[in-house]
């Protein structure tokens, strides 16, 4: 299953470089790539049922529930949207079975599930093991990851047609998509909760152990992503910020902020238990990359509320006469300062990570920065989990 | 997990629900209160935005879905903004469209009008290649100078605007220097002089002995166009050569270029995309850049 993953990415990115493309935002490779990446992914559902299935606990984890929602929805929005007819057996084109807004509106609720169940669901599932494992303490209120993973997964599947706000889409659609995006605010704010909460008792850890800070942070950006995406969504709002840079400022908050963050902590975590280390390598190196991570992120987010704002305002923007007062290629060289920001944001971001690789790889090979163990003894949360 | 005992965490006091999982375990606490005050509330507002905005599809005896109680509609709104701002614009740019061009300047309404319709055309259609200045780049004329290929006149970038410059348009402004090195009319030692005579009849320092052998080349070759003198003809759209304004340079290598294999720009004719008011506009913005002349 891992190599027939990375056989599609190579066939996808390889079908780029020749041009294959089905012009589908995130669904790019044609039906040939999608039918193999389908083999894959319903081989990944069959491992991890069977996991469970010969499940050693009696309990299945609230981890587990995320991560069984994340399979098997992705599977299903795959297989909707791509559903496509080849012109042949041997040629790369297909036509999509989909047309118009129809194709739009399939393409939304593929699109923002994707988000909902991958980056969301999928990497709760990773918040729901490495901060209560992390923090040595018990989720902060069972009911409540039952009642946000239920009602989480109720109401994402509907907000997608809020991409399509003030488009062929039929109004009713466009009120469907916004009101159900308002409602998940809360759905997805329990996963804030329970991840922020769970810390109670373990506060202390914040200031000794800068991995469960980034954890903690990632959750924070979660939250924040989390009500901005449903203001977004808002028509009024929305007609000001679709199509600007807010939307990219937006996402990044959750893509650099949430999943990348949530990944750096499980990787710290993962590094240190599958090698057996007694503690990471640097305990400075990981603050060092928290911190420039975290201003690299802030960068590229204030920068792209600006440009996005200042997109917006000037698109709408007209003389007394009636004539659009901005021609579009004026708001592009607006641009220019914030995008100088956001490639700075980017790059402390990635030099954040390469910190990270550096200090991973010490502490596989069993390194410790001596003149660390000097200054302090080691943290507990740095002993080595009871297997 | 009945019958098993009681497991309570000794920091929130909570039981926890007995089940342990890799060592985690969850307490039974209850849902805060201020989330789920929230989450209705988020449903009871849905809940109110569907009845005042269109929402439900599909009901008997209705087509489309219910208007709501706003009974709103985006494409109503659109169409009156549409109507309203064709209302406010619309009898200036027929008024614009039925004056004679040079009649403009003397009504201040409408040349305020013309020059801010003229403006926002000029940034959506012609910044592209003039530079949202209009301040031009190699091959594509700065509008702001005095310097005109075809004309400044206004009825001269009328004409331009109209029907491009070598756009394929049957009434397109035409004319075709001719590649002299690349079809083999002139050999590479007569560029070199005719190159060096017009260096020299733009005040350039210039190969005097070349520059005198080209002096027969260009009455020959270039003068029926750019005339004896050098100073360019606009019927034929011929540059004059003896300014120090150049469309592409005019440096040594670079007239070689143009000589050898000529450059023949083009500019798109704009009198099927473009209503007439804003052509007009367009013309009278453009006019107003800097180099506009009389008539």
């Amino acid at each position: 299953m891992f190599w027939g993953y990375q056989l599609f990415i190579v066939i996808a990115a390889t079908g780029y470089l020749a041009g294959i493309t089905q012009s589908k935002e995130y669904a790019e490779p044609e039906w040939y790539t999608d039918l193999w990446l389908t083999i894959v992914w319903v081989a990944y559902l069959l491992v991890f049922l069977g996991t469970i299935w010969k499940r050693k606990e009696p309990h299945i984890y609230v981890a587990n529930w995320f991560y069984l929602a994340f399979i098997l929805t992705i599977a299903v929005l795959h297989i909707t949207n791509n559903l496509a007819m080849p012109v042949s057996l041997t040629s790369v084109k297909s036509y999509s079975l989909f047309a118009g807004v129809q194709d739009a509106l399939t393409q939304w609720w593929y699109g923002h599930n994707a988000v909902g169940f991958f980056l969301t669901a999928g990497f709760l599932g990773i918040m729901y093991y490495f901060v209560p494992k992390r923090a040595e303490r018990p989720v902060y209120s069972y009911r409540l990851s039952i009642v946000h993973f239920w009602s989480l997964i109720f109401i994402y599947i509907w907000a997608g047609p809020h991409h399509l706000h003030y488009t062929a889409l039929p109004e009713w659609a466009q009120t469907l998509g916004m009101t159900f995006s308002i409602m998940l605010w809360m759905p997805s704010w329990g996963g804030m909760i329970n991840g922020l909460m769970t810390l109670s008792g373990a506060w202390d850890k914040l200031r000794t152990d800068p991995v469960i800070r980034m954890l903690v942070v990632s959750v924070a950006f979660y939250g924040m992503s989390t009500f901005e995406g449903p203001v977004m969504s808002v028509r009024a709002v929305n007609s000001l910020s679709h199509y600007t840079d807010w939307t990219i400022g937006h996402v990044h908050s959750g893509a650099l902020g949430w999943v990348g963050f949530v990944s750096f902590g499980a990787m710290y975590c993962l590094t240190q238990w599958l090698w057996k280390r007694p503690r990471l390598y640097s305990f400075a190196l990981v603050e060092w990359h928290f911190w420039i991570s975290t201003l690299g992120i802030l960068l590229y987010i204030t920068s792209m509320w600006t440009s996005g704002i200042m997109q917006g305002l000037m698109w709408r923007s007209y003389t007394d006469l009636g004539f659009l007062e901005f021609s579009f290629v004026e708001t592009v060289a607006r641009m220019h300062i914030p995008y100088i920001i956001r490639a700075v944001g980017g790059a402390m971001y990635l030099v954040g990570a390469l910190i990270m690789i550096y200090n991973l790889y010490r502490t596989a090979r069993g390194d410790v920065r001596v003149a660390e163990l000097k200054d302090q003894p080691a943290p507990a949360a740095a002993t080595v989990p009871a297997r | 997990m009945s019958g098993s005992k009681k497991d309570i965490d000794q920091v929130s006091g909570y039981e926890t629900t007995g089940h342990e999982w890799d060592g985690i375990k969850e307490l039974n606490r209850p849902l805060p209160r201020w989330w789920v005050w929230i989450f209705y509330a988020t449903i009871v507002w849905s809940i109110g935005y569907m009845i005042f905005m269109p929402a439900i599809p599909g009901l008997p005896g209705m087509a489309g879905a219910t208007p709501g109680l706003r009974n709103h509609s985006e494409r109503t709104n659109v169409a009156e903004a549409l109507s309203a701002a064709e209302a406010a614009r619309g009898p200036l740019f027929a008024k614009l469209a039925g004056a004679s061009l040079g009649s403009v300047e003397n009504d201040p309404e409408l040349l305020q009008f013309a020059l801010a319709a003229g403006r926002s055309a000029f940034g959506d259609n012609c910044a592209t290649c003039h530079g949202s200045g209009a301040q031009g780049f190699k091959g594509y004329p700065n509008l702001n100078d005095d310097v005109w290929l075809w004309g400044g006149g206004l009825s001269d970038i009328k004409q331009t605007l109209l029907y491009g410059i070598r756009s394929g348009h049957p009434d397109t402004r035409q004319s075709d220097m001719p590649a002299f090195g690349r079809d083999g009319i002139l050999s590479g030692a007569e560029i070199h002089a005719v190159v060096n005579h017009v260096l020299a009849l733009s005040g350039q320092e210039a190969d005097a002995a070349a520059a005198a052998g080209g002096r027969a080349i260009f009455a020959a070759q270039c003068a029926s166009c750019h005339g004896e003198a050098g100073k360019g003809l606009r019927e034929f759209g011929a540059p004059n050569l003896t300014d120090a304004e150049w469309l592409y340079g005019g440096d040594y290598e670079t007239l070689r270029e143009t000589v050898t294999n000529s450059r023949r720009g083009v500019m798109p004719y704009w009198a099927d995309r473009l209503d007439e008011g804003t052509i007009d506009a367009l013309a009278i913005y453009v006019h107003t850049l800097g180099g506009g002349e009389g008539s």
